[in-house]
């Protein structure tokens, strides 16, 4: 849904300058990333404050960085921080396709150029009782969707990690804990609902590798697990998305998965979590937030809904 | 028996107050690191996760010092009572990090997950079992209950390490290695009673029949 289309206005004039600047620095980013290669992922990318962001403190950078399930580099939460590194993102395409009038390979540059990039502040619950406060950069995922024009027809959003064994070591060995490639999926609904993201970076730089580089989903009333990184392919589909918690233990793992205190996990409880940082080994635990604290902008999604069935 | 000259230990005997003393180098120095905020971004889960750790290796050490001494002609059966103690110690000291710091004695959310989480029931299965064992680990408990009555009630020590065993593979998402391989362990310990046959094979003579109570 383009709202401008005369040719004849350049793209400077449209968006405030201060955004434009923002977009040439992050590209500028993205080449220096390159530049390092391996080692130095990370390059400043500047972004104004966005909606929904909290003013909860945040969690330490460096947490945020060591602290990590992201099983294509192994099952430890210390293992992305040690084997992402391997990972080149550069070049990248993002194949958007299915139930949308242009489909197309983009290059992330490309896909990234015309939107204005915003700082969210955001509540992360993982599945497994721990949680952050993690200040993602990005963009509605809606406005990127809308790009490819989806039609009448598409319900769903899914999702495809990368995989690339020999770049991610957890994708390759006897013991893999999970059929690659990793997929996601939303609701359209949920898609275009303004709080989710398409994450390309955090703590005002690009997005280091082992956070999902070069791109990652946020959506934040949902447990960390659909975040999914390092996206290669978003399909537009008419029928509910396989999802790979869900293969992989489909009594545990919904396909909806949205934070929930109310309904436990089969195994442990979700009454509870942890805030990472906070206060070493005499830290208590806090409540858990219905939709992890963002009821009042999506409960209404949800209207009806058996929420212990749909879980 | 004859000591086998490979290990060190059997030759020169370590006096059992260093097996105490190194044994809870771990918890101080877990703890200590807690203390100084050095455990990681989940420094309660991490002090946690290293007790429950040490009190599994502990009794898997425990269980080994029979087949040792069985296939491999090693005696370490003067430290097993060590061994066993720290195994019940650890799951001790685990058990009150997870009441005090983890839900720092919410006795309504403990108690729930005792009764409905399998893996915390397992967890508590394998420390009620422990607690007898460890109250009888001394002199003066084998002689009023007896060799034989004592043997048979320490023999719960294989239940416990099923049960810890169990425990530790219920806790995990996915089927990572870690916990797969102490389980394989424990069954490999308790398949060697099982079927002690096979061990004798192994150095070809006939296990001392008159040990067996005790030792099994
Ligand atoms: C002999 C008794 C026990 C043994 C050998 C044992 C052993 C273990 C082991 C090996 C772990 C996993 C550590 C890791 O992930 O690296 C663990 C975790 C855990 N244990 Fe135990 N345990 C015992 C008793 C208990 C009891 C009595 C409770 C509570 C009532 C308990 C609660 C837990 C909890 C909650 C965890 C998970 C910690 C976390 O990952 O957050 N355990 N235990």
């Amino acid at each position: 849904m383009l709202i401008r289309h005369s040719p004849d206005i350049a793209p400077s004039e449209i968006t405030p300058y201060s955004a434009y600047l923002r977009r040439r620095e992050f590209l500028a980013g993205f080449g220096a990333a390159m530049a390092f290669g391996g080692a130095a992922q990370a390059a400043p990318l500047a972004a104004a404050r966005g909606p929904f962001s909290t003013d909860e403190p945040r969690t330490p950078r460096a947490d945020v960085l060591a602290y990590n399930n992201f099983y294509e580099f192994g099952g430890r939460k210390s293992d992305p921080a040690e084997n992402a590194h391997r990972l080149a993102t550069k070049p990248w395409t993002v194949r958007i396709d299915g139930l949308v009038a242009k489909p197309a390979d983009y290059r992330l540059e490309d896909l990234i150029k015309p939107l204005a990039l915003e700082e969210r502040v955001y509540r992360m619950r993982c599945v497994e009782g721990w949680s952050m406060v993690i200040p993602w950069i990005g963009a509605p995922l809606s406005e990127i969707l809308k790009r490819a024009e989806p039609l009448g027809s598409a319900k769903y959003v899914a999702f495809e990690t990368l995989v690339r064994p020999e770049e991610m070591p957890g994708q390759k060995g006897l013991l893999q804990l999970l059929p690659w490639p990793y997929v996601e999926g939303l609701r359209l609904d949920e898609a275009l609902h303004p709080l989710t993201i398409l994450a390309v970076g955090l703590y005002g730089e690009t997005l280091p590798n082992q956070n999902g580089a070069p791109l990652r989903l946020v959506v934040p009333w949902k447990y960390g697990f659909k975040g999914i990184k390092s996206i290669v392919r978003v399909s537009l589909v008419e029928t509910q998305p396989k999802t790979s918690w869900n293969m992989q233990n489909p009594r545990e793992y919904g396909f909806y998965s949205n934070v929930n205190p109310n309904v436990d996990h089969p195994r442990w409880s979700q009454a509870t979590e942890r805030r990472i940082g906070e206060g070493g080994i005499f830290a208590k635990r806090r409540p858990t937030l219905m939709f992890n604290g963002y009821a009042e902008q999506v409960a209404s999604l949800y209207g009806g809904m058996d929420l212990e069935r749909y879980f | 028996m004859r000591a086998a000259p490979v290990f060190p230990l059997a030759g020169w005997r370590v006096p059992k107050l260093a097996v105490y003393v190194a044994g809870f180098v771990p918890a101080i120095w877990t703890f200590y690191l807690g203390v100084m905020d050095r455990l990681g971004p989940e420094p309660i889960k991490a002090l946690e996760q290293e007790l429950g750790l040490w009190s599994l290796r502990f009794l898997l050490l425990c269980l080994a010092i029979t087949p040792l001494r069985r296939a491999a002609g090693v005696d370490l059966l003067r430290y097993r009572r060590a061994l066993g103690l720290l195994a019940f110690y650890y799951a001790a000291l685990h058990l009150s990090a997870y009441v005090a710091l983890d839900h720092s004695f919410d006795w309504i959310a403990i108690g729930r997950d005792i009764l409905k989480r399998p893996y915390v029931t397992s967890g508590m299965a394998a420390f009620v079992i422990l607690v007898p064992l460890a109250a009888t680990s001394n002199n003066a408990a084998i002689r009023r209950l007896g060799g034989k009555a004592w043997a048979r009630l320490h023999r719960l020590v294989y239940v416990a390490a099923v049960a810890a065993a169990a425990h530790f593979l219920l806790i995990v998402k996915s089927w990572p290695a870690e916990p797969l391989l102490y389980a394989a362990a424990t069954a490999a310990l308790l398949a060697m009673r099982a079927f002690p046959a096979v061990l004798r094979r192994a150095r070809s003579i006939p296990a001392p029949r008159r040990r067996r109570a005790l030792t099994s």
